[in-house]
């Protein structure tokens, strides 16, 4: 790192090596599943006694996996489309139309993200409950939704407030009616928010475990429970593969859905 | 059409637009919220089965129980450590992003999204690999001759500590980032021309300018941790549970529901008294900036 050492003496130097230490903390453990999945041994910890695709191997064969990523992969789809779908809707509200109570709609879309999930999951719960229904696979589609909707109004919000209003003022002056000027000028202008929220609502979906515990239905497991009760039963090798797997497609999605947001963003302009 | 009916028209439009999204919460967390209020109050019978009487036989037991007051209080102390270290680790490190000169600035801001990438269950049954007795501290130091016994550190409230800094440490650095990036310049250049030492011109400009985004690090990851209960599945032993897994083990293993409401009930009053003596003094726009990234 450059620095312009006339201002900046031992303190700023002691400041960069405290922040490698940080991100060192952030990453290691992460490096360290990586690196323990392609362990020979048939321990999931260290010492490393070789090098071995084993592990994956063993992992394509464990049904119970299969299934659990088959429901993770099905649920965060549906969820994701749906979300994202409501989260338009409502940020569209939030950004051009002025209306009472606008204070209270943005607080109330905003809440799912600041009460406990714990809280959450308990009340969706009591619902079906109350209502006598039974746990499907719905209700952790309807609850996945509920978590996921203020990112999705935060980040629509924030792309929609940069879009200038005269662009549809303008198409509308020419005869377009509203959807028509939504789907020709608004849409596409707001494209880059719609995959960042898509792949921000799937890995969202994909990843939740607090409430999730509570909502899935007996006998079903998303993959992050289905790795809590492997965990339970022993620190084994597939858990570092799996836990490899899904970092790579997890990390590897949005990086490849940011370039594609990047693209049409520089297309739409 | 005269000019009031096209009036009407328009302000009912942003009401259809919110009209899904404002059901769905409703349904799905305004109501159960109220549902979870009656049923505190019903009484508990034999698991997964309660009468729908009035009694405040559950709050009585609430108020009056040691053991769930314990739980709430070390709930609060391990939150607040958590909080306080993700402060006392993110703060240089953000200050360092901020002001850095290095080129390539890029990559360690989207370093610092990654992890919110990574499953969380996954990051945290990383640290079993770190702390555990197979784990990278004790094998070295076995290996090194420095101990004959490996350290218990897995399952421990340190662990659980430990954990939950390394998933809330992103949101606290992003907060205090934001903040400082959002600092004028020109004022520490003018405290430094005033004569303040570089130390000066922190401690009475950057400092002070940005203290909120610093607030809203540590209600967010004070809230985050207090509502937990994963990580102390995980990572502590059955001592280090938490708040949240006595409401999970009250509804999920008890089927004791009224109790479980009452306890949700507890935990969502608590934080939300948090966080409105928060929003008195800070106001809670910086946390859903802090949110959206």
């Amino acid at each position: 790192m450059s620095l312009d050492t006339s201002t900046r003496g031992f303190g700023w130097r002691a400041v960069q090596v405290f922040t490698v230490l940080v991100y060192i903390f952030m990453f290691a453990p992460i490096l360290v599943v990586i690196v323990l999945s392609f362990n020979a041994s048939q321990f999931g910890g260290f010492p490393m006694t070789g090098f071995s695709l084993h592990w994956y191997a063993k992992l394509l064969e464990n049904e119970s996996v299969l299934r659990a990523f088959q429901t993770s992969l099905w649920v965060a789809v549906v969820t994701s489309v749906v979300c994202t779908v409501l989260g338009i809707l409502a940020a569209v509200a939030l950004v051009r139309y002025e209306f009472p109570g606008k204070e209270w709609v943005n607080t109330i879309l905003i809440a799912p993200a600041l009460v406990p999930e714990t809280v959450l999951g308990v009340g969706l719960l009591l619902l079906i409950r109350f209502a006598h229904q039974p746990r499907t696979l719905w209700l952790l589609v309807l609850g996945h939704i509920m978590l996921a909707l203020p990112y999705v109004v935060l980040v629509v919000q924030a792309r929609l407030i940069g879009v200038k209003r005269v662009y549809e003022d303008a198409a509308m002056s020419l005869g377009a009616n509203r959807f028509q000027t939504f789907r020709e000028i608004t849409l596409p202008l707001i494209m880059p928010a719609i995959v960042a929220s898509v792949l921000l609502v799937f890995t969202i979906s994909f990843d939740n475990i607090t409430a999730s515990m509570f909502w899935r239905p007996s006998g079903v497991e998303t993959m992050p429970t289905e790795i809590l009760s492997m965990l339970k039963i022993s620190i084994s090798p597939e858990i570092n593969a799996l836990g490899t797997l899904m970092i790579v497609v997890t990390v590897g999605l949005p990086l490849l859905g940011g370039g594609l947001a990047r693209y049409l963003a520089r297309s739409a302009r | 059409m005269s000019a009031s009916a096209l009036s009407a028209a328009d302000r009912r439009r942003p009401w259809l637009l919110l009209a899904p999204s404002l059901i769905t919460l409703f349904l799905l967390m305004i109501l159960p919220i109220g549902i979870m209020t009656i049923f505190s109050f019903y009484e508990f019978v034999t698991a997964g089965v309660e009468k729908e009487t009035f009694t405040t036989a559950n709050w009585h037991e609430f108020l009056t129980d040691p053991f769930y007051h314990m739980f709430l209080w070390k709930t609060i102390r391990v939150s607040a450590i958590t909080a306080i270290l993700c402060a006392v680790m993110g703060y240089p490190a953000a200050y360092c992003i901020a002001m850095t000169t290095y080129k390539h600035k890029w990559v360690l801001l989207l370093l610092l999204i990654v992890p919110f990438w990574i499953s969380f269950t996954i990051r945290t049954f990383s640290w079993i690999h770190i702390l555990g007795e197979q784990g990278a501290i004790n094998v070295s130091l076995l290996k090194l001759g420095l101990i004959s016994e490996p350290l218990p550190m897995l399952y421990t409230e340190g662990a659980v500590i430990m954990g939950m800094i390394h998933f809330l440490l992103p949101y606290m650095i992003l907060n205090v980032y934001v903040a400082i990036e959002g600092i004028d310049r020109n004022l520490i250049s003018a405290a430094r021309t005033l004569g303040c030492t570089a130390w000066q011109a922190f401690y009475e400009v950057v400092l002070p300018l940005s203290l909120p985004g610093l607030m809203a690090g540590l209600l967010l990851c004070f809230v985050l941790a207090a509502g937990s209960y994963v990580t102390p599945q995980i990572l502590g032993s059955t001592r280090d549970a938490l708040f949240g897994n006595i409401i999970f083990d009250t509804i999920m293993g008890e089927l004791n529901w009224p109790m479980g409401s009452t306890l949700s009930l507890v935990l969502l009053i608590f934080l939300g008294a948090v966080a409105a003596v928060y929003s008195r003094y800070m106001g809670l726009s910086r946390v859903f900036k802090g949110l959206g990234g």
